[in-house]
């Protein structure tokens, strides 16, 4: 019988290409996602599933990745931040938190980015309070959100063709 | 040389700029200290106490060296020179040479191939402790002196003693209209920084150390570690990597950072250690858990004719930062309002717990809570509009406090005015529906230490600059970037005076073998001492490429100017060259093209033992709204909006401002309304919540909505006139919102967290008759030493103290100095 950590080898789509991956298979999707498949824009503040920091897209759904065994993923499709922008160009929610300041630190952006781009799947025109909902999984303790729901708010309606731009008082305050 | 001009208005400075390193956060392009893989690097762990308060008898880790994949395991022998963030309090040790003391404290390490096989190890190791009566909080600290936490003291186990008297308080007393006492306690509570701490260390056979850590600290990293490990400065290297979140908690040098240098050097593997959340809670150093007591004379319209102010600070098992930390607690009580006469006294014990240190508003957010809710309620006792009494008797600009402070411009004024008009406070306070409130408060913070941490004359930061022949400038400056936007700081003020693009600036920074000095990401000194130090580094620049640039170009030097790439004459702007054109013109005739830049804070005022705590370049000023709804059946406080105006100074980038005011008022509705570091002190003093799901910190469903007004009043200390806004914003929310619930429902809660059960408390006493109030009872009796008696500038001192002569306190001269102002006067 094989030692109970010997690797185990799978194969899943990961941002859009196929990938075989091998790990020992006690392994959460977090530890595969960086260790094993070198992808470390997937962040972690807790490893216990508290806190959102984690989460990355398993078949579209918005999911702690430190939660999910890395083995239950495969033939299954994961998102990272790293497959967000293509080609070079950003995605329309990494160009508005950047343009809003809605990443301070960063270390909680690319968990936050994926679950907005799991609502704006869904929901084309989300309210304020299904973005508070949407990110309420999510910690972050540098921005106080504002900007992050500022920032979906820009995105969506540039993703729903809008010339969007952020109202001043968004970038200057009230003067 | 000529002066060039600047051009005005500004071009970059004051802009909404996206920071320097957005595209790389929005991408997770990034690198934080864990996202670091070394090839052959080993994993670290630490094995910690489990008692709060005990000798360490025996440890055994042969057991744990024994398993397979363990390279090394280290115990207090193997670190035994002590260290600590301040020259006085060097009581640290990377892991317990002696004694443990708070449950957490790092006893054993180990470094193996895998995390798995590292913590395996731990349970390995045995420990023998011998346990020692524990100290769960100040009080029982206080009144037990015995058995000493530490061998050193002010008296038993009270670690600091302060007592320090700016004129006669009692004199004041006898003569006020109304003198008011009141309690209040601000509950310990932590940074939570999403990112855990972690570091990477690698050793070099040729003697040379590279650490990489989340710091804020990266200077004062380097020289804990080359006196706890006995290397030269020279040989180590450190590197701050971008800090996942801080707010204070990454500015002490760890243990953790330590260790993995020396399994480094043992092992001639690089070795990663990443805390774990729990872990992080143990390394904490956030804000003291704070008694207070203040009592206040004040006239009928309002005036403060004295203040007495105590605290009794709950630092924890070490010292880190607390003797500044309780010097804070009574440095800022006089640069808001005018406090002619001033006495503070502040104690800090030693208990066993995690050690307290600086989070965000250090020291300052407990006696500003305290402060401004007496205030409320003495305005109340002189039916005064709160609003009003405040706007009254600010603290005028480019004048001295009682404790010496120097303070330069002073923006509280219209950043009231702005908060009263935005609420409509007039329309309602005190005429809001029952269970439905607002409530004010104000607040001030400095702009920068205006002492280093270890005393020297240097520079407090540094800059280096490079001007490449391409056009293209690279910065270099030891400042840390957490998160604030430092970084962007840089490249937005060396653009502007080089009439570039921020984004055609490179920013190298918080690298001890590349970077020049700067002290670090605390205090709020990043913009105004590096911006400084860079300002200088790029006038330099500038004016050797304008030499050469108007040599080439036939025009005077006072005419050539820096814009949009250009340089060119100002009359004639088709008269011109592109930057890098000028540059090599400089490098032709000079050479290379780096020039320096440094910044020294000004000497304070005061020359007081003391006296190094407080004194700032410069002090925001912010003011605060926050309208409450509590339910009265459960005590529930809901927040729905704050009305934020802070005195920037100016803004370098809006965007950057935007998000620190913002994230300030988040972190105040934080410790207003729910964060707290709780232990079990009647069970061996264990933390009850080191995770975050149970430590409560508000998610988008507790976040209110926030109307942010910038107010703008340049200072003449800061880069081109800017103040702090990363600290400030967040010291007058829990003291507003404690206002605001007196208003919607007539208690008075003296402490903060303000959760239902103290509403709900306080609300009961309310219906049986009783105060309406929750809140500390007592001050414990404290061996306070003789006090330093410093006379106020308007009494004749010079910021020097005076020898004690019992009974010769001078006479009250109120009413007859302008120190007092219009508003006081005898009765």
């Amino acid at each position: 019988m094989a030692p109970p950590d010997a690797k185990t080898k799978i194969a899943l789509e990961l941002n859009g290409e196929a990938v075989e991956v091998a790990f020992a298979p006690h392994k959460t999707l977090l530890e595969v996602v960086r260790e094993d498949l070198g992808l470390t824009g997937t962040k972690h503040g807790c490893e216990l599933g508290e806190c959102g920091t984690c989460t990355v897209l398993l078949d579209g759904t918005p999911v702690l990745s430190c939660l999910v065994l890395g083995l239950a993923c495969a033939g299954r499709r994961v998102k990272t931040v790293e497959g967000m922008a293509e080609r070079g160009t950003l995605h329309p929610l990494q160009e508005a938190f950047a343009e809003l300041g809605a990443a301070q630190c960063g270390y909680c952006t690319p968990a936050f980015l994926l679950a907005a781009e799991a609502l704006l799947a869904a929901t084309a025109c989300p309210s304020r309070d299904e973005i508070k909902q949407a990110l309420s999984g999510n910690l972050c303790r540098c921005t106080g959100y504002l900007k992050i729901y500022e920032a979906v708010e820009l995105a969506a309606a540039r993703m729903r063709g809008e010339d969007a731009q952020p109202a001043p008082e968004t970038l200057y305050g009230v003067r | 040389m000529a002066s060039v001009k600047q051009p005005t208005p500004f071009r970059v400075v004051g802009k909404a700029h996206r920071k320097v390193d957005a595209t790389a956060k929005v991408t997770g392009v990034t690198r934080f200290a864990d996202d670091l893989f070394l090839p052959r690097m080993l994993f670290a762990k630490l094995l910690r106490s489990p008692h709060p308060h005990a000798r360490i008898v025996s440890i055994d880790t042969s057991k744990a060296s024994a398993l397979p994949g363990v390279k090394a395991t280290l115990t207090g022998k193997d670190l035994p020179i002590p260290f600590g963030i301040l020259p006085v309090s060097q009581d640290e040790h990377a892991l317990a040479l002696d004694k443990v003391r708070f449950v957490g404290d790092p006893v054993a390490a180990v470094a193996a191939t895998s995390e798995e096989a590292a913590t395996e190890a731990l349970d390995l190791i045995t420990v023998e402790y011998e346990v020692l009566r524990p100290f769960p909080d100040a009080l029982d600290a206080v009144e037990h002196p015995e058995p000493t936490i530490h061998d050193y003291a002010d008296a038993g186990n009270i670690h600091k003693l302060i007592d320090l008297e700016f004129g006669d308080v009692e004199a004041t007393f006898a003569q006020a209209d109304l003198v008011r006492e009141d309690l209040f306690f601000f509950e310990g509570n932590t940074h939570l920084p999403m990112e855990q701490h972690a570091a990477v260390a690698d050793w070099s056979t040729d003697g040379k150390l590279t650490l990489w850590s989340a710091t804020q600290t990266p200077h004062y990293v380097h020289r804990a570690l080359a006196k706890v490990l006995e290397l030269p400065a020279a040989r180590i290297r450190v590197i701050a990597c971008p800090n996942g979140g801080a707010f204070g908690g990454k500015s002490d040098p760890f243990s953790h950072e330590i260790v993995v240098a020396k399994l480094a050097m043992i092992t001639g593997r690089p070795v990663k250690i990443t805390l774990t959340r729990e872990e992080v809670f143990y390394c904490h150093r956030g804000r003291h858990p704070t008694l207070m007591w203040v009592k206040t004379g004040v006239t009928q319209d309002g005036a403060i004719t004295g203040m007495h102010f105590k605290s009794l600070l709950d630092g924890g098992g070490y010292g880190s930062y607390g003797v500044a930390s309780t010097y804070y607690t009574g440095a800022l009580q006089t640069v808001t309002y005018h406090v002619p006469r001033y006495k503070f006294q502040g104690a800090r014990a030693f208990t066993n717990k995690p050690p307290c240190g600086p989070k965000r508003g250090h020291g300052t957010p407990q006696p500003r809570f305290a402060l401004e809710v007496h205030l409320d309620k003495i305005a109340e006792q002189l039916g005064m509009d709160p609003a009003e009494l405040r706007l009254k008797h600010l603290v005028p600009p480019n004048s001295l406090t009682a404790n010496w402070l120097r303070i330069g411009t002073m923006g509280l004024g219209p950043c009231i005015e702005k908060v009263v008009r935005g609420s409509e406070w007039n329309q309602r306070f005190k005429q809001l529906p029952y269970g439905k409130g607002i409530g004010l408060a104000c607040s001030s913070y400095i702009t920068g230490a205006g002492l280093p941490i270890y005393w020297n004359a240097m520079p407090h930061s540094g800059v280096q600059l490079k001007c490449d022949r391409g056009g293209g400038v690279t910065v270099f400056c030891g400042s840390t970037e957490i998160g604030q936007g430092s970084d962007s700081i840089l490249a937005t003020i060396v653009a502007e005076v080089l009439g570039l693009h921020p984004f055609d600036i490179a920013v190298v920074t918080g690298d001890t073998d590349l970077t020049p000095v700067d002290l670090g990401s605390y205090s709020s000194r990043v913009t105004l001492m590096t911006g400084n130090a860079a300002i200088q580094a790029a006038e330099r620049a500038r004016d050797v490429i304008a030499l050469h640039a108007g040599k080439k170009l036939e025009t005077p030097i006072e005419r050539v100017t820096f814009a949009e790439g250009r340089v060119f004459d100002v009359q004639d702007p088709e008269r011109g060259l592109t930057f890098a054109e000028a540059v090599q013109l400089a490098e032709a005739a000079e050479g290379t093209i780096g020039t320096v830049g440094s910044y020294t804070p000004a000497p304070s005022a005061g020359k007081y033992r003391g006296a190094g705590v407080g004194p700032s370049p410069a002090y925001s000023y912010s003011a605060c709204v926050a309208e409450v709804d509590v339910d009265p059946a459960t005590g529930i406080v809901r927040v729905p909006k704050i009305w934020i105006a802070h005195d920037v100074g100016r803004a370098i980038n809006a965007t950057t401002v935007m998000g620190q005011i913002e994230g300030s008022v988040y972190m105040g509705l934080g410790e207003a309304l729910m964060e707290e570091m709780a232990y079990r002190g009647n069970r061996n003093v264990v933390h009850k919540i080191p995770s975050l799901l149970e430590y409560k910190s508000p998610t988008t469903l507790e976040m209110c909505d926030v109307v942010t007004y910038v107010v703008e009043d340049p200072d003449p200390n800061g880069p081109f006139g800017a103040k702090e806004c990363g600290q400030g914003p967040l010291l007058p929310v829990p003291p507003a919102v404690a206002n605001a619930v007196y208003d919607a429902v007539g208690v008075r809660i003296d402490e903060v967290p303000i959760t239902p059960e103290k509403v709900f408390k306080a609300l009961r006493r309310k219906e049986k008759g009783e105060p309406p109030r929750f809140g500390p009872a007592a001050f414990p009796d404290i061996p306070w030493p003789a006090p330093t008696r410093v006379p106020p500038p308007w009494e004749g001192g010079d910021g020097k103290a005076v020898p004690l002569t019992p009974g010769a306190s001078p006479g009250i001269p109120i009413g007859s100095h302008p120190g007092l102002g219009p508003g006081v006067r005898k009765r």
